[in-house]
């Protein structure tokens, strides 16, 4: 077929050749991150801010200063409109939805009810005809309990994940798969800083699914280690490793590519309510792929594995 | 060369023929939706087919997502309060050993009283323990078995202090939250929409969502009245709400008069638990009202009540709200009265609902509101259909690109994987939000790995020049311990996403667990058994992967 042998396994590639180099690519990248991070700060969505959400859509084309001024007299506190509708939309099914005009606006103050009511009766009266597509409201002690329910999601999961390895393979592998989840996790956030995308509970689901999928591509090139080291025990392991890395390289393409195949289609065609999440994906397999052979196995050649997988030893990983 | 069992063709036969079986409702969505409704229409899907569903979310088919906490502190706090004023009365009679007696602590979950002498403090004590048999605390409708003592007594100096044991504030805050509960779904089934769902989430949380509803006004107008009415005793009505007030007295605003101030005995002649029903109605003057009857031990208290007091005011107190106070004019003896106020229609038909379903024992905070119109839902969810199958067509043309015939096998069983996620979905009664439509796609993409995983490991082999048989025996055999791994590693994300997820993102933990599961089986057993029957029937002496 027209895409076989489009990765030539006797072609060696060399991973190592330029890896010092990655490396830090890599730390800037991740230093990078933390100053975007601490400095812009992240958009929280209300899901972790506490606050209003209205989308709404107009039959008619009105400017975001209109519906800001038409809100300026309600003194509701910080107030922030944005405009949803992109060129992407008209390529969208949601067909209903083209024709209008949809915005989206975020009220800090919540206190129950009267916010929405406040904010619908002062938008029914300038804007008639105006469609209340979602509203969202999430008081303070919610947003606190979300927030801490993320971060324990995915500070369990990294620790799920640390002692999966160790049990499977040994400490040096489970150091080198988390250290490329939290260079990808600090990536993903570093992004997210400077694109000013929002942060929402999805985008925490997106975080998990990503940990869970460059996960995935580092344990492959792992197995394959693990499995050459028994074969190949004189071999030094600079050459065991890129020679993993080769043999696993056309399935890492393989599953990265239809993984972003099924992503794009969900990013151009899904819609707006979770195009932010499926930019994180992504983002995520992208970073995934790079950190599971740039990161893990450059870890793992700097710690150094231990190599007489005796027989008798192996009991360190459990074997299928 | 490959065995075939008879009984392995035959397993997976099966298994794809129950999946195709349960997912088919949901490509013919409208017409078994139309059937669920209308049993008796069986001209529009076969009786014989099974008409299970997926669950659409929220996000999906619109609806109000609503999560209330139960302020049961205040309960508690109440029931101080009733117990100082009959402690107090109590005390009242050993006036001469004990002293004056003062409250000294009204906040915080204990009782506290302070004694004049302090060498009487004992006598006190024992006073108060009586109550601990007294079941008043727990009315009848608290229906609580108090077989324990209720109350912890202690004392610090001149000071008793009274509060509940740990046990019985536990007891009290499950029966506050189970009657809260029972309430909310009174009064959301009373508005007669489809389908609520109303779960106890936590320890003080109740989650209520409610599909097709497009705004949540009219529900917060229900649920966020305590509805608790009072008949109360009126002792004085001034313009000015400083009254010289009593212990055992509380000044109310009228919702009629506006200005109008009430003084009024904080212990109610009869309270809205003695109601057995109540209904919308109009009062002499053709104003809407609301008549009510009472059961008989209320209707008693009330009749000898109103036999006393003839000639003076009562108040009808709704949410701390005087609603109307009328002049007792007679005996009312049967049990039966009603309420007039400035009512619209709508509001006294609210209030009867309100006072249908009982006053909910403690007020509820809205914690987090979500209103998804019905527009934004139907839209999701063509926008989801569309990246679907958009996405799952660009993954088969390229696995087919990619890998030839062996792609064609793996597309088959991807096909067949995405059934089996949706007849599971059907089948375990899941609900699909529109991250699990991404969770779904997401399976599409991740869910052809195993079968690269093994094709890759095929074509090795064959590199390595083993026979045709051989190479595809050890391909899967060599792949497995990646695949095993990969998907353990990609369940731990999906569990742990299930358990700190909510609502939505809990659906795409769902649909990403079951993808993995089932894109196990396809790649695994159906591709294999692709491959197996091919080499069985065509012989083939080269490979092409």
């Amino acid at each position: 077929m027209l895409l076989r042998g489009l990765f030539n396994q006797s072609n060696e590639i060399q991973f190592f050749r330029f890896s010092n180099l990655l490396s830090y690519i890599s730390l800037g990248a991740i230093g990078i991150s933390i100053i975007l991070f601490s400095v812009l700060g992240l958009n929280y969505g209300i899901d972790f801010r506490g606050g209003t959400m209205f989308m709404v859509s107009t039959p008619e084309k009105i400017m975001v200063s209109n519906i800001r001024y038409t809100l300026s007299s309600s003194n509701l506190g910080d107030i922030s409109i944005s405009q949803a509708t992109n060129p992407l939309e008209t390529l969208s099914a949601g067909a209903l939805l083209n024709s209008d005009n949809i915005f989206i606006i975020k009220v800090e103050k919540t206190e129950g009810i009267n916010v929405e009511t406040r904010v619908k009766s002062l938008l029914q009266n300038s804007v008639p005809n105006i469609k209340f597509l979602q509203i969202e409201s999430v008081g303070s002690k919610v947003s606190s309990e979300l927030v801490r329910n993320g971060m324990l999601a995915v500070f369990f999961a990294v620790a799920s994940v640390l002692i999966y390895i160790w049990l499977r393979f040994e400490w040096q592998f489970a150091l080198g798969a988390v250290l490329a989840l939290i260079h990808d996790v600090i990536l993903t956030i570093g992004i997210f800083s400077i694109l000013r995308y929002e942060f929402n509970l999805s985008i925490v689901a997106a975080l998990l699914t990503i940990i869970g999928y460059s996960l995935n591509d580092t344990v492959v090139v792992f197995d394959r280690v693990r499995e050459n080291l028994r074969n190949f025990k004189s071999l030094p392991l600079l050459k065991v490793l890129n020679m993993s890395i080769n043999n696993t390289f056309s399935r890492t393409i393989m599953t990265s590519v239809t993984t972003l195949l099924a992503l794009g289609a969900l990013y151009l065609l899904g819609g707006d309510v979770i195009r932010g999440f499926t930019f994180a994906m992504i983002w995520g397999v992208l970073v995934g792929t790079y950190s599971s052979i740039f990161v893990a196995a450059k870890i793992l050649l700097m710690l150094d594995v231990k190599r007489n997988w005796d027989e008798k030893d192996s009991k360190a990983g459990t074997q299928f | 060369m490959p065995t075939l069992s008879f009984f392995r063709i035959f397993l997976i036969t099966l298994t794809c023929l129950f999946a195709f079986l349960f997912a088919s409702p949901n490509f013919f969505y409208g017409t078994v939706d139309k059937k669920l409704d209308d049993p008796s229409n069986s001209s529009s899907w076969p009786n014989f087919m099974p008409s299970t569903l997926v669950k659409l979310g929220l996000d999906l088919r619109g609806g109000v997502y609503m999560l209330l906490e139960v302020k049961t502190d205040d309960v508690i706090r109440e029931k101080f309060d009733f117990l100082w004023t009959d402690v107090r009365s109590s005390l009242i009679k050993k006036r001469k050993e004990l002293g004056a007696i003062r409250r000294i602590d009204t906040s915080g979950d204990q009782l506290q009283i302070q004694i004049g002498n302090p060498e009487s403090v004992n006598l006190a004590k024992i006073e108060i323990e009586k109550f601990n048999s007294s079941t008043e605390l727990f009315s009848s409708r608290w229906s609580g078995s108090v077989t324990r003592d209720v109350l912890e007594i202690s004392s610090a100096e001149n000071v008793v202090l009274i509060s509940f044991s740990e046990e019985q504030k536990i007891a009290l805050e499950k029966q506050v939250i189970d009657q809260s509960l029972e309430i909310i779904r009174r009064r959301v089934d009373e508005t007669g929409t489809r389908e609520p769902t109303i779960q106890k989430q936590g320890r003080k949380r109740v989650l209520v969502q409610v599909p097709g509803l497009g705004s949540s006004e009219e529900l917060i107008a229900l649920l966020g009245k305590t509805a608790k009415l009072t008949f109360n005793e009126v002792v004085a009505v001034d313009t000015n709400s400083n009254f010289p007030t009593k212990l055992d007295e509380i000044v109310v605003g009228s919702e009629q008069n506006n200005g109008l101030f009430f003084l009024l005995k904080k212990r109610p002649v009869v309270s809205g638990e003695g109601l057995t029903n109540a209904q919308p109605s109009f009062d002499e003057n053709g104003l809407p009202a609301v008549s009510f009857n009472f059961n008989p031990s209320a209707a008693l208290k009330f009749g000898n009540y109103t036999k006393d007091n003839i000639g003076s005011p009562f108040a009808i107190v709704l949410d701390d709200v005087v609603i109307s106070a009328p002049t007792i004019r007679s005996h009312i003896a049967g049990g039966s009265g009603i309420i007039t106020g400035s009512f619209s229609v709508e509001e006294s038909n609210r209030l009867a609902i309100l006072l249908r379903s009982g006053a909910l024992p403690a007020e509820i905070e809205v914690l987090e509101l979500r209103t998804i119109g019905p527009e934004l839902g139907r839209d999701s969810i063509n926008a989801g259909k569309l990246a679907a199958i958009v996405g799952g067509v660009l993954v088969l043309i390229f696995m087919w690109l990619s890998y030839g015939l062996f792609g064609i096998f793996a597309n088959i069983a991807l096909i067949f994987n995405i059934i089996l996620v949706m007849a599971l979905l059907s089948i375990l009664g899941a609900t699909l939000t529109l991250p699990g439509i991404a969770g779904i796609v997401l399976t599409i993409g991740m869910a052809v790995d195993a079968n690269v995983l093994v094709f890759e490991r095929i074509k090795e082999e064959i590199n390595r020049n083993s026979s045709v048989y051989n190479s595809v025996k050890t391909g899967y055999e060599k792949a497995l311990s990646s695949i095993v791994d990969a998907n353990v590693t990609t369940m731990i994300a999906a569990v742990i996403l299930f358990f700190f997820g909510s609502g939505p993102i809990k659906g795409f933990s769902v649909t990403l667990g079951l993808g993995i599961i089932t894109s196990l089986f396809s790649a695994l057993l159906v591709t294999r058994l692709f491959i197996d029957l091919y080499m069985l029937f065509y012989k083939p002496k080269v490979l092409r992967v």
